[in-house]
């Protein structure tokens, strides 16, 4: 991969990765963490023939990407916190008009106005279940700037594929850090293009009615096709229906288009596993703490090894699964009350060697947080 | 040409109760574009959620039928992405003043080329009759009694309490760049300003008082759609006309502002991405 190196913090290889991507319209409101992202963007989008607009609230801008993906542009907000609070609504409608666009969320230590300079993972929960109603959702996070640019780019691809509002769960420490990335060649790295209708002039499109493959070829708004989009149940057509029938086939559409790839969604990263007696697992910011550890004991010959999800929903269980099968134990390391753990413990044969270690004072998670846990649970003490 | 071609017929029924105003703009509109000779694939209508925001099913236009008070937030984002779009937003008075407000003096001082159409029937008809920001607290008019007379609505049982906006004081004060008032009884009025606001560059509001007999006409006494609709035709007078000028308990209806301020969107290209391209 011979492809340009630059020194920058998470924030920008997030927008270097949206730009890879083939971004062309930003909604956004300031917030700390997530700013550098809006103001990368306000820079580039018009340079290359997106636009950029800051909207009212995080709620507006959400509605403004939905707007501009619908019609034809690939799209994207970014946050913290409480803009993501504000976006829910506006998300839950991308989930079911199914219009692509990716949200990222540099998350803050919560509830409310929180920490706002420091870092949290306090979010997991939220990007599952924030919107209202039955639904599914893709989340993706990353620990290092060269993943956050993969990820993003990844994230648009997901979004298009699927039709559906992908989230990126970043954290402070990401976003803010400084590391080497490696922008790729142009076509090194996949970039899905919208999918749209082959269907003529004149021929009645339904942008409601998946493929065989499960997919929704897409027609812009501006386009030859003229139909209705809403966040009602609606039917083959887009217009608002309350059939029985109608409104569960679609609620399990939405669920199954996403929770029935949960496999070839999965994206992870592992250290050490092969023969390893405690396995932790870990993600964003954490999971570099849970390296640095696992390599320091490997050398001291201790068998650890670490399972780095990059995938949080839909919720890797049969790649947790797979990988614990042989741990004595499992440390889910994260910076909350264990959102993580909890889905950890409900897909692992043993979920009584599952242990959290977290951190929630809003500093980075160090390794000796995590084997002060290791020691009491191993006996040695405290 | 008809203007059939720019319904859904498969759509109907509409789901609006009989007398309802909101079927009276839908009516004016389709005239409007019509006589405007529009291509429809030009069009967009993106509305948000109330018995109004339902008028964007029925159109066979690019429709986005949103959510309650945002509609202006996604129309922005689609006409930013696609400025060579015609937008059309039509809202209910809760919709756009009361959830939506803050869209709403955004999306006028932004100046953002689009026709917001509010739908002003002074309640919220979608849940059953509560109070909006545009009931006020009285029913108000020319005649005496019903202009001291209190405005009720379910969730104001002892009388609303809460001063009405002026809807189009409130888009002049936010900087929408045309601004007009009609009624549902003046229909042909109603066509003519919808063109204009049609015509005009930049954002253009047209406030449409209209009858919800069901909640409004119901819960104040206004008798059926056709004294509601008399009632519109009596309390409102044209701008400029004497009639006005000597009674100020008249609510004025015509073009209150019509001037040119640079575009949103063309402010984007020749100011923005010219720039960025320099550099
Ligand atoms: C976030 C949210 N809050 C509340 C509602 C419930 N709701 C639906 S329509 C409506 C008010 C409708 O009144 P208006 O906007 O004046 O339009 P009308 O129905 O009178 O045409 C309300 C409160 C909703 N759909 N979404
Ligand atoms: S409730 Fe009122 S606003 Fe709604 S359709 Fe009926 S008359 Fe119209």
């Amino acid at each position: 991969m011979s492809g340009k190196i630059c020194f920058v913090q998470g924030n920008e290889a997030c927008v270097r990765g949206a730009l890879y991507a083939g971004v062309r319209f930003f909604a956004g409101y300031p917030i700390t963490p997530s700013t550098e992202i809006a103001e990368h963007l306000a820079d580039q989008l018009p340079r290359v023939g997106g636009k950029f607009v800051q909207m009212e609230d995080e709620l507006a801008s959400m509605c403004a990407i939905c707007g501009a993906s619908l019609a034809g542009f690939k799209s994207m907000t970014a946050t913290s916190g409480p803009g993501f609070s504000l976006k829910q609504e506006a998300l839950g409608y991308a989930i079911m008009a199914e219009i692509p666009c990716v949200v990222v969320n540099v998350q803050r230590g919560g509830p409310s106005t929180g920490l706002p300079t420091e870092c949290s993972q306090g979010d997991v929960m939220q990007a599952r279940w924030g919107a209202h109603g039955d639904h599914s959702i893709i989340a993706l996070t990353a620990s290092s700037i060269q993943d956050a640019f993969e990820v993003t780019v990844q994230a648009f691809n997901l979004a298009e594929t699927y039709r559906t509002p992908v989230v990126l769960l970043f954290d402070e420490v990401l976003g803010h850090m400084r590391e080497r990335l490696e922008i790729p060649e142009a076509g090194v790295l996949p970039v899905v293009e919208r999918l749209k209708t082959d269907v003529r002039a004149g021929v009645n499109y339904h942008p409601y009615l998946p493929r065989e493959d499960g997919r929704l070829p897409m027609s812009d708004f501006g386009g030859v096709h003229r139909f209705n989009v809403t966040g009602l149940h609606h039917d083959i057509w887009g217009f608002p229906t309350s059939n029985d029938e109608q409104v569960v086939k679609l609620n399990y559409h939405l669920f199954d288009k996403i929770e029935s790839h949960a496999n070839e969604l999965a994206r992870w990263k592992e250290y050490y596993l092969e023969d390893a007696e405690h396995v932790l697992i870990s993600y964003g910011s954490s999971a570099r703490t849970a390296r640095a550890l696992v390599e320091d004991r490997r050398a001291k010959g201790d068998r650890l090894g670490l399972l780095e999800l990059q995938t949080l929903w839909p919720f890797p269980a049969q790649l947790v699964q797979d990988k614990t099968a042989n741990a004595k134990s499992i440390y889910v390391v994260e910076m909350n009350m264990g959102q993580v753990a909890s889905q950890v413990k409900a897909v692992v044969a043993n979920p009584d060697r599952v242990f959290l270690v977290n951190r929630m004072d809003g500093h980075l998670m160090t390794p000796s947080d995590i084997s002060q846990v290791m020691r009491v649970v191993e006996g040695r003490g405290f | 040409m008809s203007i059939y071609r720019l319904i859904r017929q498969r759509f109907f029924p509409h789901l609006w109760c009989p007398g309802c105003g909101h079927g009276m703009v839908l009516n004016s509109l389709l005239h409007a574009v019509d006589d405007l000779g529009i291509d429809q694939s030009q069009l967009c209508m993106v509305s948000g959620i109330g018995c109004s925001a339902r008028i964007s099913g029925y159109v066979d236009f690019h429709s986005m039928h949103t959510l309650h008070g945002r509609a202006l937030a996604f129309a922005t984002g689609l006409k930013m992405a696609r400025p060579e779009l015609k937008v059309f937003v039509p809202m209910g008075d809760g919709d756009a003043t009361a959830i939506g407000g803050n869209h709403f003096i955004h999306a006028c001082r932004r100046n953002i080329d689009m026709v917001a159409i509010v739908m002003n029937n002074r309640i919220y008809g979608m849940t059953g009759g509560q109070y909006s920001p545009l009931s006020g607290r009285q029913i108000g008019g020319d005649d005496e009694k019903s202009r001291e007379r209190s405005v009720f609505a379910t969730t104001a049982p002892y009388g609303s309490i809460d001063r009405a906006f002026d809807t189009v004081e409130l888009a002049k004060g936010a900087g929408a760049t045309f601004v007009a008032r009609t009624t549902a009884y003046h229909v042909q009025e109603m066509r003519r300003l919808f063109k204009q606001a049609y015509e005009h560059k930049g954002f253009s509001v047209v406030e449409v008082l209209c009858q919800c007999p069901t909640y409004f006409g119901r819960k104040n006494k206004m008798g059926g759609a056709v004294q509601m609709l008399q009632w519109l035709k009596d309390n409102t007078e044209k701008l400029g006309s004497k009639k006005l000028e000597e009674n100020p308990n008249l609510i004025a209806r015509g073009v209150f502002v019509d001037k040119d301020e640079p575009e949103y969107c063309s402010e984007y290209e020749n100011s923005v991405i010219a720039k960025a391209h320099k550099e």
